[in-house]
């Protein structure tokens, strides 16, 4: 029990130190930039009502959604199919590090191009961003399939789709989630500048909109909503990534204790 | 049951041949147990894989029953050396042994039956639901003798099983195979380096040359069935086949050196 309060004062006492020196340093701001922590937080739930979350929280979520999804399953199929085989590999090898070099932040107006200004672009554009991690991390894991454990699907007769399922899929997993992980942060940081390019709604669009009408306040309340809504996506990735790596965890420790 | 006949195979790469296995020829009657030994770096582990599909030989050929083995065929399973890295660290134990049998598409319940069974006749029916890095080395490999046996292969083939487990458990290991073998009436072929094993566990030893491997000398073991380690050990014909066996591969060393001076260096 101890232990647990422990760590729970270990985890809050850098955020609550931060949060103090903000509040003390800012209190007797007259800069319009930096207003006084204590006016950004009364503001907030002026600025962030129900109705608002609805109308602009929401749409950006689904859009973050939608295109990690995409990526998710893009990256994952290309990865397997181009980790799997040496040859597929080193055709495809110098296009991957060239576009994966590309900025996507630099495609939203290519890709507003040919999809619009809708949400079709927003999505595509996270999809083509959040791909790459995704894509890459996939092909490493899929390549680094142990030898043995190969041999052993061989030799009794575990091939196709039960070995892409039960083995290949599996033992990259860990390298696939490193992928995901990376993405999801991608993702968040395009979503907001899709939506800053050209959108109706979005948190992107309404933190934008703050600025542009020097409402500087109510701006800095969506900047601590998009930090909020980060760090709980991120917790919320770790729970289930816990869930899917258990077993490498339990193994990594295992060894770890072994040696 | 299984007939390896002129077995021949060669690696080719960057520049370099290497002739592994020259040409090996024998056979595994049906309920027979027989140890492959050899002196080590001899192609032991090339030509266990060419019985089991697992390598394509450059000449000659293995039979499984009559038939021509050409990929794994479902009447072969492997236990590997490395039982680590042979069983599926994201599956419990239970799952491990029943995968290769969805496979088969077997029904649920046979599948489950097969999977009690095989698990209580290696000791670890409890350990259904572990995951194998929370087992000892010892038990991992009985999870991977499990999971060949809850196969029902024809012939089991098996890897240097015990190379990477302490003496004692390898004791209890070898004991293991020796009762499964004789309560289940199994064809097993299983190479060792260690010629005490091979002496232990053999009807028949089988003692292969170095490399380019050919077949140095086959003994049969005429020691009781009912071993135990304690008294066939130290039992005065076991000395006299393990001193004979050693001989052997002696002489496959020698064997080697001659051949190596009587040919011109390749640099």
């Amino acid at each position: 029990m101890s232990r647990v309060l422990l760590r729970l004062v270990l985890l809050l006492a850098l955020p609550a130190v931060l949060v103090t020196v903000w509040w003390l340093a800012s209190a007797g701001s007259t800069n319009v930039y930096w207003p006084p922590l204590r006016t950004i937080l009364q503001a907030f739930p002026d600025v962030w009502t129900a109705d608002r979350l609805r109308s602009d929280v929401l749409p950006s979520l689904l859009r973050l959604a939608g295109g990690y999804a995409m990526a998710a399953v893009v990256g994952v199929a290309l990865g397997t199919l181009i980790g799997s085989s040496p040859r597929v590999r080193a055709v495809c090898e110098p296009v991957l590090e060239f576009l994966r070099a590309v900025p996507p932040p630099v495609l939203v107006p290519v890709i507003m191009l040919f999809a619009g200004i809708g949400d079709t672009m927003k999505v595509a554009v996270i999809a083509s961003g959040c791909v790459w991690p995704v894509l890459l991390n996939t092909v490493e894991g899929v390549r680094a399939v142990d030898a043995v454990m190969a041999e052993t699907a061989r030799s009794y007769g575990i091939t196709g789709v039960a070995r892409l399922r039960h083995v290949v899929l599996r033992s990259a997993s860990p390298q696939i989630f490193a992928g995901l992980r990376q993405a999801l942060s991608i993702g968040i940081i395009l979503m907001v500048i899709s939506e800053m390019f050209a959108a109706s709604n979005g948190l992107g669009f309404t933190i934008v909109q703050f600025q542009r009408g020097f409402a500087i306040p109510d701006m800095w309340t969506g900047i601590l909503l998009l930090g909020l809504l980060g760090f709980v996506l991120s917790v919320v990735f770790r729970l289930v990534e816990r869930r899917a790596l258990g077993w490498y965890h339990g193994l990594r420790a295992s060894t770890r204790r072994s040696r | 049951m299984l007939d390896v006949r002129g077995l021949k195979k060669v690696y080719e790469g960057s520049g370099r041949r290497t002739e592994a296995v020259r040409d090996l020829t024998f056979t595994v009657e049906a309920r027979e147990l027989v140890c492959l030994v050899g002196p080590s770096g001899c192609g032991k582990t090339t030509l266990l894989k060419c019985v089991g599909g697992l390598l394509r030989p450059t000449a000659g050929e293995v039979r499984l029953a009559g038939r021509a083995v050409s990929g794994p065929p479902p009447g072969m399973a492997f236990v590997f050396q490395e039982y680590g890295r042979s069983l599926f660290p994201w599956m419990r134990v239970g799952d491990n042994v029943e995968l290769p049998l969805k496979q088969k598409g077997l029904s649920k319940q046979h599948r489950r039956a097969l999977v009690a069974d095989a698990l209580d006749a290696v000791g670890l029916t409890d350990a259904a639901g572990a995951y194998p890095w929370q087992l000892s080395g010892g038990m991992q490999q009985r999870v991977a003798i499990a999971r060949a046996l809850a196969y029902e292969p024809d012939v089991l083939l098996m890897d240097e099983p015990f190379a990477a487990v302490d003496a004692q458990t390898r004791a209890d290991l070898e004991d293991l195979v020796r009762r499964l073998w004789r309560e289940r009436a199994m064809t097993i072929l299983f190479v060792t380096h260690d010629i005490d094993e091979a002496v232990y566990l053999g009807q028949r030893v089988i003692v292969l040359s170095a490399s380019p491997t050919v077949v140095q000398d086959q003994l049969k073991v005429d020691l009781p069935d009912a071993r135990d380690q304690v008294h066939t050990r130290v039992s005065p014909r076991f000395a006299d086949l393990r001193t004979q066996v050693y001989e052997q591969i002696q002489a496959a060393k020698r064997g080697e050196t001659v051949l190596k001076t009587d040919t011109p260096p390749l640099h």
